[in-house]
């Protein structure tokens, strides 16, 4: 079952609330995505702990039900 | 995880420099993600061990757990976890990849 970009953002958007985030649909299929996500929250966090506050965001939906989401943190400029 | 996951999981991780947990096999990888970290580790030209989890239902859900990273491919460099391909490539493309591997000694197959 895929999941829909607007739900992927929810739930980001849950865990971390001033995250700004960007989805792309990269297939069309509603099941690969990218995603960047800026916070401020990510600042002095090494990259592999930031992505891992963006999986724990999705609860266990990565791997799972989401496939394929090309992840990108940043924090802001 | 079971205890035998973890013990096989830990003594692979040590017994290499670099390993990578992969679908499929450097010649046929069997998922664009982990194509696209064999393609990483080829073009720096170390020497790395990698572990097919779809041969081993163990390790493939163990190596989740033990990483705390829910996705498939997994880079481990002197035993400790690096990334998935996302961040492999984040780090290719800025010469993090590199210059960590240069840093932790391991140094390009001749």
């Amino acid at each position: 079952m895929p999941m829909a970009a607007e739900e992927i953002e929810t739930m980001i958007k849950a865990a971390i609330p001033d995250a700004e985030i960007e989805i792309t649909d990269l297939a069309g299929d509603g099941d690969h995505y990218a995603a960047r996500v800026v916070s401020e929250s990510f600042r002095g966090l090494p990259r592999v702990r930031q992505h891992q506050r963006v999986y724990a965001a999705l609860e266990g939906r990565m791997g799972g039900v989401l496939h394929a989401l090309q992840l990108t943190t940043a924090i802001p400029n | 995880m079971t205890d035998d996951a973890r013990s096989r999981i830990d003594s692979t991780v040590k017994a290499s420099d670099v390993v990578l947990f992969m679908k499929g096999t450097p010649l046929f990888p069997q998922c664009g993600f982990s194509s696209r970290a064999v393609a990483i580790l080829e073009h720096l030209g170390v020497e790395y061990a990698s572990v097919d989890v779809l041969q081993d239902q163990g390790i493939r859900q163990g190596i989740k757990e033990y990483s705390d990273w829910p996705t498939i491919p997994q880079l481990y460099v002197k035993g400790e976890f690096v990334g998935g391909s996302d961040i492999m490539m984040e780090m290719y493309e800025s010469g993090e990849l590199s210059q960590l591997l240069q840093d932790q000694g391991v140094t390009p197959a001749q």
